[in-house]
């Protein structure tokens, strides 16, 4: 039990102000308009892998002001930006707090080539690395684990992974961890393949089935991927982007499996929000969007290994 | 016993792990993008002290292990079991066998207290504090004079632990030893 102090000292206070300051002017610079969305809404999201902070009558915390500034962008706002609250329910560890600070971005007109190249320009004064190496999320774990995961067979990456573990001398029952689903294999994949990648990583072209809200394409060697990225710096994701899905059928679709997901492994069933859907029907302007944690921006900034120095009062703390 | 959920995990808590009761040394929660959360937990086997990594699928549990750690006097050894006795006031004594002991042995020394790690109320693990002070009862002879220069010999010690010591040392000094690295530290004011 933590006595009444903040985590932060009055440096840290003042590192986080000063990167609120820096992204507001980076922003204004740029025609990109500062908006602010309920944090508190009616639904939430249907991602298998997210758990939302409910209150009492129903309503939901958002896990991210992605589906507002979705509704923002199809009203015709043009560009916009927020820092904004987010709240992820069971989310807690060194590098995670229930509660945190997201900046989130949209910029129509632009691919999910453009959002990094301007992910660079914002970080590269504030961090070492930029402009960060660019890899397909294929390229990654071949690297690391010896398999292309888009078009190994699942068993070959499952070995592949068990391999990784004996060789570390670590113990992880691969078939128990993931339950055999093949989406939960890559995401255990996926965390072996960038713990400790050393330096600044987009990693881009994510499987199909991780493409969350990003549309789908071929990549340069004509298999199907997500125009979806990441952005990780010393194996500490940062930032999660997509060419935006405009296609509501699909999109429909995508909340449906999840439903699915959900109800097969007995949890709990959102609902869809029908607002977002119906925007997207209305005319969803073609762009890309990021969502960046600015708290682990700060604990890269001030050499941290926890949240608990970049936040006034983390979770140990209330 | 309870029992409890990865996100309960936290340094120092008491799980059974594979039938064995096990410490839990670190909890690190790993999400991967917009993946599924495991955690990578390091814990030490409190029966072999093997220190380990394994990961675990986040919101599983594992039952609590009866586990406590008590300070308690070393009173002797029997030749068979090595006796210990709490310092609470109580009086209770335990009885703890050579493997509960195990590196440790070599520490023992009568009215020191040791670490002494219960499981279900019998002694699974003694260590000793990391600093004691013992009597040398064997080395070479001392070189006068010489108590800067380097240069190390072996001497043993009451306890019949071997260590090696600076070449000033002599037989009847008492030696502040750690027993972490059973290196010596320093000779003991007297």
């Amino acid at each position: 039990m933590s006595d009444w102090r903040p985590g932060t000292d009055r440096a840290a206070l003042e590192a986080r102000a000063s990167l609120l300051g820096r992204v507001r002017a980076f922003f204004a610079e740029r025609g990109v308009l500062e908006v602010d969305t309920p944090i508190l809404g009616a639904t939430g999201v249907t991602d298998p892998a997210i758990e939302c902070v409910r209150t009492r009558d129903g309503q939901v915390l958002q896990s991210s002001p992605e589906y507002f500034m979705k509704r923002l962008l199809a009203a015709g706002c043009g560009p916009i930006y927020q820092i904004a609250r987010a709240f992820r329910a069971e989310e807690a560890g060194r590098l995670h707090n229930p509660e945190f600070l997201l900046l989130e971005w949209y910029r129509p007109g632009f691919d999910d080539v453009a959002l990094m190249d301007e992910i660079d320009a914002l970080l590269g004064p504030l961090l070492p690395g930029f402009p960060a190496t660019r890899l397909p999320f294929r390229d990654v774990l071949a690297e690391r684990l010896g398999v292309d995961p888009l078009l190994a067979p699942h068993g070959e990456l499952a070995a592949a992974l068990t391999k990784h573990f004996r060789q570390a001398g670590r113990e992880a029952d691969v078939a128990a961890l993931t339950g055999g689903e093949p989406t939960a294999l890559l995401d255990l994949a996926y965390a072996e393949a960038i713990d400790d990648w050393p330096g600044a990583l987009f990693i881009h072209d994510f499987p199909p089935q991780q493409a969350a809200l990003a549309r789908l394409r071929e990549d340069s060697r004509g298999e199907t991927v997500a125009a979806r990225f990441e952005l990780v710096v010393d194996g500490i994701e940062l930032a999660n982007g997509y060419h935006e899905l405009g296609d509501p059928a699909e999109q429909r679709q995508r909340f449906e499996a999840d439903r699915a997901r959900r109800r097969a492994a007995g949890r709990l069933c959102p609902d869809i929000d029908e607002h977002l859907l119906a925007a997207l029907t209305a005319g969803f302007p073609d762009c890309s969007g990021v969502a960046l944690g600015l708290d682990r921006v700060l604990l890269l900034r001030i050499g941290a290994s926890d949240l608990d120095a970049v936040m006034p009062f983390s979770r140990d703390r209330l | 016993m309870a029992t409890f959920s990865t996100n309960e995990f936290r340094a120092g808590l008491k799980v059974m792990l594979d039938g064995d009761p096990c410490n839990i040394l670190e909890n690190e929660f790993v999400k991967p993008g917009k993946g599924q959360a495991f955690n990578r937990v390091r814990l030490r086997n409190l029966k072999t002290g093997r220190v380990w990594e394994r990961t675990f699928k986040s919101g599983e549990s594992l039952d609590g292990a009866d586990v406590m750690e008590l300070d308690m006097e070393y009173l002797y050894s029997d030749g068979e079991f090595y006796h210990f006795m709490k310092t609470d006031g109580s009086f209770e004594q335990v009885a703890a066998g050579v493997d509960a002991v195990g590196d440790a042995k070599q520490w023992l020394k009568e009215q020191e207290t040791y670490m002494v790690t219960l499981w279900n109320e019998s002694p699974l693990l003694v260590q000793p504090p990391n600093f004691i002070e013992l009597e040398v009862v064997e080395t070479d002879p001392g070189l006068k004079g010489d108590t800067a220069q380097g240069g190390t010999k072996p001497a043993t010690l009451s306890t019949g632990a071997v260590v090696k010591v600076p070449l000033f040392v002599n037989r009847g000094d008492v030696l502040r030893v750690d027993t972490r690295t059973s290196e010596y530290q320093s000779r003991a004011k007297g």
